[in-house]
């Protein structure tokens, strides 16, 4: 009876040491990067250069050119084996760039400024979005069409740097945002706005804005329209700062050739992946879905046509910093004033903070391939949401 | 045993009958005190019915050709973190035993590094995220999951080594003297006094341990953007709570079940050390 005791014990443990051998066997594969990186067979894996690039989020289609890129091969072709690595709730693109854990981040321009001022050493090689998506939204009873109708309401905010085209627009408007309106601190889903608490919310074009269309109205039973909403959109009302950009390590532009050579092949192939996103929407929609959102493919097909809007037409070339959009963008991070009385940055960064250099190359080659790379002629398509995004 | 395992399902079905019945009873507009919400709103948005949540379990998580069954991707996506919480809870109880042995044998140790175990559990997951993954990433063939488990062992340890430490500390000083008149050494002493005496307090403590390592596994992956787990389901399906309520909630109930799933393979250990366990400490 002892030993049989014993025995029980000592099978219970060792199927505890199993259980516990198992979970770290069963290593989780990291699906993000590997379902995103480039399938690289072991003969050619020697010959790629490999490059990790921070997103902001979970793969979607706001990173769509680089889906696209890993896709299609862009970045192969170039002799890239690169990885996209999805960002955490904490992860902060850009300071992972800094402190050398990936070789380029994707990051908003107000919020890497804010870092270099901190200290990081990072460059802006490539602004891919030209315009804001960021937009205040609300329901018509609510009657805000200017951004004086603001005044006296609850007003959403999702603060950590993001709230300072809002706080720009209300200065701009004459309204004093910490008397004449309640700002709300606003979660990452729009519940708070489909209940009420929020007249106005933050929301990006590409997402959250989605998100509403996709709920149900519960006095039709069917889904809200953009009928059903007034949109002050940030970048039309002239209060809009660059967002997305792709950023790269400032001291190693300036002395290795090696990554010079692959920030340009990086900035090419991620503009060809944008390209691509351009002319074929459902398709990129569905790669994304494919490369591990979890969010529904008719969710990234508006997203991937929203983010286009962001992007195309791109007069100046696809990816160029445009120096009066970046003072207009280093102004309002100066001068605005955020609820705690913060500005974005206190001085006009140094002459480090963005080049040209790398993306002019990159356009030259793929107009050399005939590629279009201004999208003067860009149609936005027309998009149907399903429930929930599905 | 069958008593306590049908008493943990009558608890689940208890839980979701309380859901079902503020649902119904409590006003829409949820509780409030002021301006402070102490109770949800009940509407299908915050609250959708326990039905509509297992019928979206069983529809395709979204409308791409050959999408999984959201159930299916739920239950990979919990697996995955069992496994993480597992590694982490495996490492949590070695370091924590290994601590309040060190504790145990040298008093010394115990009033230096006590305090220290205690205060180690005040520093938020949001801070400790970024700097394991920092340091991970310098580390060759360090996973990205590995950060995760590191997380979810450090808030392990903790309650393992204060349990194991009061159960070692627990044999009667009677039977201490017994041993030192038998002129046992402190390895005789811990095998064959110590060690079973301690098992009523070491039970609780991996329990704990446990439903920490899953908390720490869950909050990890959120925190470092570690993808396939059930945490990162949860963000990301909360992103279509507006139009699809129930997929948030689906992952929630994945969540639970690893909790359950977890306190489930302690409580397996507990039969296997059913000969030392006389009685047991309440958690």
């Amino acid at each position: 009876m002892k030993h049989s005791t014993r025995r029980a014990a000592i099978v219970g443990a060792a199927a505890v040491t199993a259980l516990v051998l198992a979970g770290c066997s069963s290593s989780p594969s990291p699906s993000s990067s590997s379902s995103a990186s480039t399938d690289t067979t072991s003969s050619s894996a020697a010959a790629l250069t490999p490059v990790k690039i921070q997103l902001q989020w979970a793969v979607q289609a706001q990173f769509a050119g680089y889906v696209e890129a890993v896709k299609q091969g862009y970045y192969k072709d170039l002799g890239l084996d690169v990885t996209l690595v999805p960002a955490g709730s904490d992860t902060v693109p850009q300071d992972q760039l800094a402190k050398g854990l990936v070789d380029y981040a994707v990051a908003w321009v107000p919020k890497a400024l804010a870092s270099r001022e901190a200290g990081a050493k990072i460059t802006d090689v490539a602004q891919f979005f030209q315009r804001s998506g960021t937009t205040q939204i609300s329901f018509k009873d609510k009657g805000i069409t200017t951004i004086a109708g603001l005044k006296g309401k609850n007003v959403g905010s999702w603060g950590y740097g993001n709230e300072f085209e809002l706080y720009a627009g209300m200065t701009g408007a004459g309204l004093d945002p910490a008397t004449d309106v309640k700002v709300v601190t606003q979660a990452f889903d729009m519940n708070g706005f489909l209940s009420g608490d929020i007249d106005a919310a933050q929301a990006m074009t590409y997402n959250e804005l989605a998100q509403v269309l996709e709920s149900t109205n519960p006095k039709t039973g069917k889904l809200y329209t953009l009928a059903d909403l007034n949109v002050l959109d940030w970048s039309n009302l002239g209060y809009g700062m660059y967002q997305d950009a792709l950023w790269a390590d400032t001291a190693k532009l300036a002395g290795d050739t090696a990554y010079q050579d692959t920030t340009t092949k990086v900035v090419e192939a991620t503009a060809e992946g944008w390209i691509y996103a351009r002319d074929h929407v459902a398709q990129t929609a569905a790669d994304v879905v494919a490369a591990g959102s979890q969010l529904g493919l008719s969710h990234q097909e508006w997203q991937t046509n929203e983010v286009n809007k962001l992007i195309w037409p791109s007069p100046d070339g696809l990816g160029v910093i445009v120096k009066a959009q970046w003072d207009k963008t280093v102004q309002i991070a100066k001068s605005t004033k955020n609820g705690s009385g913060d500005t974005v940055i206190k001085n006009t960064p140094d002459a480090d903070a963005y080049t040209n250099t790398y993306v002019d190359k990159a356009l030259a080659d793929l107009k050399a391939k005939g590629l279009d790379v201004t999208g003067a002629a860009y149609q936005p398509i027309t998009v149907t949401l399903n429930a929930g995004g599905k | 045993m069958t008593r306590r395992v049908l008493l943990a399902f009558a608890g689940v079905l208890l839980l979701g009958a309380v859901w079902e019945l503020y649902k119904d009873l409590g006003p829409a507009t949820g509780v409030k005190v002021g301006e402070l919400a102490i109770l949800p709103r009940t509407t299908d948005l915050a609250m959708p019915h326990l039905w509509t949540i297992l019928d979206r379990l069983g529809q395709p998580v979204s409308s791409l050709p050959g999408s999984l069954p959201l159930v299916v991707a739920v239950l990979q996506a919990c697996l995955v973190t069992l496994g993480i919480a597992g590694a982490g809870w495996g490492l949590g109880v070695v370091f924590g035993f290994l601590l309040a042995l060190l504790m145990q044998a040298v008093s010394l140790a115990e009033r230096a590094v006590l305090p220290f175990v205690i205060l180690s559990q005040t520093v938020p997951v949001i801070a400790l995220a970024p700097l394991v993954v920092g340091w991970g990433a310098q580390l060759p063939a360090w996973q990205e999951w590995m950060s995760v488990s590191l997380i979810a062992a450090y808030l392990a340890f903790c309650p393992i080594a204060v349990g194991v430490l009061r159960g070692l500390k627990s044999a009667e000083a009677t039977q201490l003297e017994l041993l030192h008149s038998y002129a046992a050494g402190w390895w005789s002493t811990l095998t064959r006094l110590r060690l079973p005496a301690s098992v009523a307090y070491l039970l609780p403590a991996l329990r704990l341990g446990a439903s920490s390592a899953v908390v720490g596994a869950v909050v990890g992956e959120v925190s470092t953007g570690t993808e396939g787990g059930i945490g990162r389901a949860i963000v990301e399906y909360a992103q279509a709570s507006g139009g699809d309520p129930a997929k948030p909630w689906a992952a929630i109930l994945g969540a639970v079940a690893i909790g359950l799933v977890a306190v489930g393979v302690v409580a397996l250990l507990g039969i296997a050390l059913r000969r030392f366990r006389r009685w047991e400490v309440a958690a």
